[in-house]
């Protein structure tokens, strides 16, 4: 039972950084367009991400690869439910991972307008698509003994939709606060502007999503339960204003270090609500898939935790060690001077 | 067609679709790494342009193996829900350790040798570089495992209505595993030895930059030719493991009907599978067959029709695939043996005929790659796990046929256009040649940013 609430917290933990590392790569491919006047800018803001974007993806992976291993039932069941949203989702990763790639390799304009095209809606479909896929999550899926009972049009109900609209509001935060951070001058102060501007309509849109999840889910129960819990989704609340704050003060950094903690205290949010289930049925408790139901053997459970407490620290370790090589902003001199970049 | 076709046909085309970069990354990443080795090493500029000029290939090909991968691991669940569940116990282990232990290696180390030239040291630039090989090469031993399993399941008990697994050490020690692992990944470096040596002829056609490519041409016919005898190697055990576990698929591979002691090898042979028989045998090796199979003349092999027909796998399709791979894996190496001689004689560049031959070699070590997929996963047909799981029971229950097939459409269309923008990009910058100008890209910087 230990190792099953372990795997859970791990689940968690997975996702969260996920979402936190590949946030601002979906927030910059969203916004790329929109920030940059030039082909030079468009070129610093992909590659401001360029040498981690990759890295950041993996945890998706690993986030999906520990649902198989830990929770293999989940794991088929949430696959096969949500294959059409899913499909979409897995497109638009294959098409923006080639994008970054294929963009520069041709002289063309067109070619590589088709590009940054390509790579704004395969950055903004996965940031809506998680957002739906976890608000239909937070809320249940329509499944019972006989199996599931809802279709890509069901997901687009009202919770999931406004799950979505959080999550690319979110990300386009998080991004254009990254890219404040990543590059200098009048380009940043326009990415950091994107940031400003977008905040107050991410907060309005978390709260309504705060008193919406009381009506669409049972996450609250969990709180209700154990009031200390409370702490988690006011964390997420502070880090968000906190965030406003640093922003005001000039303090753009701080401003990011913010918003990546309200990413972390979101997903913690709605996963602390959850437990036990991973996925509830909508339709009767008896049916949601749980931690306990739907998890692997003590076994393997054990054996995946070894894994994790050794290898996942060293992964963070060398994962530090790369930002740090690359912290420096990217100038626009050095990526026209670089013949390796993006 | 229904859900089972359309899923089947689905994870072979995608399958196949990786499958095409997958063994290019494998080699040329180790090739790659030997060349920035070798400059680190000597200082020779030389090596450095060819780092550059095959590590430009290198990259567009990665892109596409990398994100098809994750296509692989999406449709165990998305298709495949009823295997999910039955195996995700012991199955899903190797994925994620995969993902942990090789995917971030790989796709971290890769970022920093692509970015990294004026940020780290030239040492640690060359080590990113073998980081990446080493996870790529790490990950295909954690899939192959995976996959192994699928083939030689061991280490598990059937409880509470699935495989659980009860001994790990089994799962990463299987035989099985072990050396299909060593048969892929050195089949991998086969691709990459041709890549190089084909597009190098190319070049030495039109003689450009013949010292660059004749020393490419060099490196690459070399790693082919000792590639190849270990694919020849890891096969023959291969194998030997395959007709100890496997008695249908061998049987399939070598078009064999009746059981008996010392059978033979014919050469010219094409099975009937309506009259469960040989159309044509002709051009026999005695005892060849038992030979491979056992490594004893007179072995007994157990013919197809001591099993059900509707436990044989398809005989046709298994058998051609099989033999087709072993002609031109035999074909490669000799070719790859003439370029490893003629390549360390003079004027390379002026034998025509030869390097025409390994230009059009390209494409065949891809081929035999392919054709050794089919053999392994139509052989095992009509299982999924090997004698334990149908592949029609695993099919997910709650995806309907349009799904499937409005998927699979997708992927063709998705797959056939960027598999043809990065063959068009790759043939660009093949032809285009190495990049002689090396201002501003020489790693000047010691040690920065740390």
């Amino acid at each position: 039972m230990e190792l099953q609430i372990t795997w859970f917290v791990l689940w968690g933990v997975l996702w969260a950084v996920y979402f936190m590392l590949d946030g601002f790569v979906l927030g910059m491919g969203i916004l790329h367009n929109v920030i940059a006047r030039t082909d030079g800018e468009k070129r610093v803001l992909i590659n401001a991400v360029g040498p981690v974007w990759d890295g950041n993806e993996v945890w998706l992976l690993t986030a999906g690869g520990a649902t198989f291993a830990a929770f293999p039932t989940t794991y088929a069941m949430m696959f096969s439910y949500l294959y059409t949203a899913l499909l979409l989702l897995l497109f638009a990763l294959i098409v923006r991972g080639v994008a970054f790639e294929f963009r520069g390799k041709e002289e063309s304009q067109t070619w590589k307008k088709s590009w940054d095209v390509a790579i704004q809606v395969s950055s903004f479909l996965p940031a809506l698509l998680f957002g739906v896929a976890f608000g239909n999550i937070f809320a249940g899926l329509p499944m019972d003994a006989s199996g599931y009972h809802g279709s890509l049009l069901s997901l687009l109900n009202p919770y999931g939709i406004l799950t979505g609209v959080l999550f690319v509001l979110l990300f386009i935060v998080h991004g254009s606060l990254y890219l404040s951070i990543k590059t200098v001058g009048d380009l940043s102060v326009r990415a950091k502007g994107i940031a400003d501007k977008t905040w107050p309509s991410l907060l309005v849109v978390a709260v309504v999503f705060l008193a919406y999840t009381k009506f669409a889910t049972k996450l609250y129960d969990n709180y209700l339960g154990t009031p200390v819990l409370f702490i988690v989704p006011l964390l997420a609340v502070a880090a968000l204003l906190a965030t406003r704050v640093f922003s005001a003060k000039g303090s753009n950094l701080g401003a990011f270090a913010c918003s990546c903690a309200t990413v972390l205290m979101v997903v913690a949010t709605g996963v602390t609500g959850l437990f036990p289930n991973l996925i509830p049925s909508s339709i009767d408790p008896a049916y949601s898939l749980t931690i306990f139901n739907s998890s692997s053997s003590p076994y393997t459970l054990k054996l995946m935790t070894i894994v994790a407490f050794i290898f996942v620290p060293i992964v963070i370790a060398y994962k530090i060690w790369v930002y740090r090589i690359f912290r420096a902003p990217v100038t626009e001199e050095e990526v026209l001077g670089d013949k390796h970049a993006y | 067609m229904d859900v089972l076709s359309l899923s089947r046909l689905q994870f072979a085309a995608t399958t196949m679709f990786h499958f095409i970069f997958v063994p290019l990354t494998l080699g040329l990443s180790v090739l790659t790494a030997y060349m920035e080795t070798r400059y680190v090493r000597t200082g020779d500029e030389t090596y450095l342009k060819m780092t550059k000029f095959w590590g430009k290939l290198f990259l567009i090909n990665f892109a596409l193996g990398v994100v098809t991968g994750i296509t692989q691991e999406f449709q165990f669940g998305m298709n495949w829900a009823e295997y999910s569940k039955y195996v995700g116990d012991i199955f899903g282990a190797p994925l994620a350790i995969e993902a942990t232990v090789a995917f971030f290696l790989e796709s971290v180390f890769i970022g920093v040798w692509i970015f990294g030239w004026n940020k780290v040291s030239k040492t640690f630039h060359a080590v990113a570089i073998w980081l990446v090989a080493i996870g790529t090469n790490l990950s295909a031993l954690w899939i192959l495992l995976a996959n192994g399993w699928m083939q030689k399941p061991v280490g598990y008990v059937l409880r509470n209505g699935r495989a659980q697994m009860v001994d790990f050490a089994a799962v990463v020690t299987n035989p099985y595993a072990i050396i299909k692992f060593f048969h892929t990944v050195t089949s991998g470096y086969v691709v990459a030895a041709f890549f190089v040596a084909g597009i190098s002829a190319w070049h030495l056609l039109r003689k450009n930059e013949v010292a660059f490519f004749t020393r490419s041409f060099r490196i690459g016919a070399t790693f082919g030719l000792v590639s190849s005898l270990l694919v020849f190697l890891s096969g023959d055990f291969h194998a030997v493991e395959i007709a100890k576990v496997q008695p249908t698929k061998f049987a399939a591979m070598e078009a064999v009907w009746e059981t008996k002691k010392g059978v033979g090898m014919n050469l010219l042979l094409l099975p009937d599978a309506k009259n469960e028989c040989n159309a044509l045998e002709r051009l026999c090796i005695p005892n060849l067959v038992s030979l491979l199979a056992f490594h004893t003349p007179d072995a007994e092999i157990k013919g197809l029709k001591d099993f059900p027909k509707e436990l044989r796998p398809p005989v046709m399709e298994t058998f051609i695939s099989f033999r087709l791979m072993a002609g031109l894996g035999t074909f490669i190496t000799l070719v790859a043996l003439a370029g490893t001689i003629l390549s360390r004689m003079k004027n390379l560049e002026n034998r025509t005929l030869f390097l025409r031959v390994v230009l059009l070699s390209l494409p065949l070590p891809y081929l035999a790659a392919q054709l050794g997929w089919i053999v392994a996963e139509l052989g095992r047909q009509p299982w999924i796990v090997y004698g334990v799981l149908k592949t029609s029971q695993g099919v997910s229950q709650s995806v309907v046929g349009g799904q499937v097939l409005g998927s699979l459409v997708g992927f063709s269309l998705l797959y056939g256009f960027l598999g043809a923008v990065d063959i068009y990009l790759l043939v660009k910058y093949a032809k285009k040649g190495p990049d002689n100008d090396l201002s501003g890209i020489i790693n000047t910087v010691t040690v920065r940013g740390a």
